[in-house]
């Protein structure tokens, strides 16, 4: 199911914060992303739904720049990603699946960093580091190295990051992996007050369901590199019939278990999975 | 490009996009390019000041090799130095060079690393030009050098080695170390987006590390070098940065435009090789 939607994605028109066409990623022989078309409207919270394997990580990697599409497009607010990445790159928030701050740094300087490198300039340098980390919780552990901090402290410190250049696009992938469930609470507190004081549009990858079914406006199924169904979590579930979870939405459409076999989950995302637990460790 | 998509954050893109904003073209790209280069010697700053044993632990090395190797082949004089200056003086801006080498050579691991706690990902998705991120590394390793290198020469003034005190030839010779410093780091780097695992990066750099220590006239002149050893020695920019710092340290006759023009056209080149690995690198 893909939207129907005829808005055309130039510069100047724009109705989209993403729209990807045909996109397709092959790992070697294997297609990790086949054919997906997907549209996200401005200040939507969206996510990408599946299991380990299924292609939301690779789909991710070309919106943020940092693979090049086998084939199709991705626009992010009507400019293409391929042809002018600079300017995507500084409409994006980009929050990876690996809990990644320095840790040699205070989350200050964390923050400080990010700053720099979106040319936020120096008059208001300091008080916009200020706030971001305010905004996440973070101003009284600012001074202290990353190293110190605890992986859901983390995380909103990877958000403040994200948010320094006020992005028009925030993407987290799996924002809540590894987090213990009172973290992935808080994590989720603080992304609904960000977009309640930003109104940003989010895209986001999980496999935790009921994640998805509680945060997100709509969300795409994704399986095998394809979309098998879009729509708001609530209209998915009514297609089912009363009591149906997101869970047996995605069964539904999948006709597969959640998990997903060792086969399914690439070995990349394994890996990346066993660096995060590696790192929490 | 005018965004009037609903939903917008209050602050205005172009604002925050500062002087830069979108432009581009080459001045754009250069301002880019300092900009992120002054940001990443300034994370390498920052670091250093939060953990300083790494310099301490790192002075022990140099200091192993001028109080020992060097006080003793003083003595032996079996190494001709240009000018019959004391061997010690000869060997001080060798192990100068070889401890900004050895600084340098880490930075391909600590790529590799960034790469595994997702830190790496997170700059490239940053409007930040892969050579500009690959310059900024190599100059941030140039950083770390340059202050481990006033411990090597605080520890070789205080062996009596007489340096030179012209604030002129201590900025030039602080440039040529920073320089050496940033190719030894794009070569690393380059290995890393070769190698892509950490493993087999630590297991390279080890290989290379000594090799082109012994290589270069850092221990003794390519005069007194075998032919073979003389071409590859000619062909090491690791002896034209230690012919360099003789040259402005100690005062022996030294080529220098020669040997800056080396070491700038070696990190251009390393610049390169390791920002256009960087993708490769990223995506493993």
């Amino acid at each position: 199911m893909t939207t129907e939607s005829t808005v055309t994605t130039s510069a100047t028109t724009v109705d989209e914060a993403v729209r990807c066409t045909g996109l397709t990623y092959r790992f070697g022989a294997q297609v990790a992303v086949n054919e997906l078309d997907l549209a996200i409207g401005p200040g939507e919270m969206f996510g990408l739904l599946g299991p380990n394997g299924a292609g939301k990580t690779t789909t991710i990697r070309m919106l943020t720049t940092l693979l090049k599409p086998a084939a199709g497009s991705i626009s992010v607010f009507g400019t293409d990603v391929a042809a002018h990445p600079m300017r995507v790159r500084r409409v994006l928030g980009y929050v990876p699946q690996a809990l990644s701050a320095d840790a040699n740094l205070t989350g200050q300087e964390n923050v400080e960093l990010f700053a720099r490198l979106f040319d936020v300039p120096r008059k208001v340098r300091k008080a916009r580091v200020a706030g971001a980390l305010e905004a996440m919780g973070l101003t009284e552990a600012a001074t202290r190295l990353a190293g110190t901090y605890s992986g859901g402290m983390i995380r909103r410190l990877e958000l403040a990051q994200a948010l320094i250049n006020a992005p028009r696009l925030l993407v987290l992938d799996e924002p809540t992996v590894g987090l213990d469930p009172i973290a992935r609470g808080v994590v989720w507190e603080y992304i609904a007050r960000l977009r309640a004081s930003h109104g940003m549009t989010v895209l986001m990858t999980t496999h935790y369901m009921d994640e998805a079914d509680a945060n997100c406006d709509r969300v795409s199924l994704m399986h095998r590199g394809k979309i098998r169904a879009t729509g708001s979590p609530a209209g998915l579930k009514g297609t089912l019939g009363d009591g149906a979870t997101l869970d047996d939405v995605f069964r539904h459409y999948t006709g597969d278990a959640l998990g997903g076999t060792p086969e399914e989950g690439g070995i990349r995302d394994v890996r990346r999975a066993r660096r995060t637990a590696r790192r929490l460790g | 490009m005018t965004y009037a998509a609903p939903g917008a954050p209050p602050a205005d893109l172009a604002s925050t996009a500062g002087p830069l904003g979108v432009a581009d073209g080459p001045l754009a790209y250069l301002a880019r390019l300092a900009s992120r280069v002054i940001a990443l010697c300034w994370v390498e700053l920052r670091k250093i000041r939060h953990d300083r044993t790494e310099l301490y632990t790192r002075a022990i090395q140099p200091a192993l090799w001028l109080i020992i190797y060097g006080e003793v082949f003083t003595h032996v004089r079996a190494i001709p130095t240009p000018k019959g200056i004391p061997y010690l003086a000869f060997l001080a801006p060798g192990i100068l060079a070889q401890s900004a080498l050895f600084i340098a050579i880490f930075y391909g691991i600590q790529i590799i690393w960034e790469r595994d706690a997702g830190v790496l990902t997170k700059l490239m998705v940053t409007p930040t030009p892969r050579a500009a991120l690959i310059t900024g590394k190599a100059f941030a390793s140039g950083v770390r050098s340059l202050i481990q290198g006033v411990a090597v020469v605080i520890i070789a003034a205080l062996l009596g080695v007489s340096l030179t005190a012209n604030p002129l030839k201590l900025l030039a010779a602080a440039i040529i170390l920073m320089l050496g410093s940033a190719f030894f780091a794009c070569l690393s780097m380059t290995i890393a987006g070769l190698a892509v695992s950490r493993d087999r990066l630590m297991g390279i750099g080890q290989a290379i590390t000594m090799p082109l220590f012994f290589s270069s006239s850092a221990l003794y002149p390519a005069s007194i070098m075998p032919g073979w050893l003389q071409v590859i020695s000619a062909v090491n920019p690791l002896t034209y940065e230690v012919e360099a710092l003789r040259g402005l340290l100690i005062g022996v006759p030294a080529t220098l435009w020669l040997d800056t023009l080396v070491l700038t056209g070696s990190t251009v080149a390393g610049i390169t090789a390791a920002s256009l690995l960087l993708n490769r690198l990223a995506s493993r």
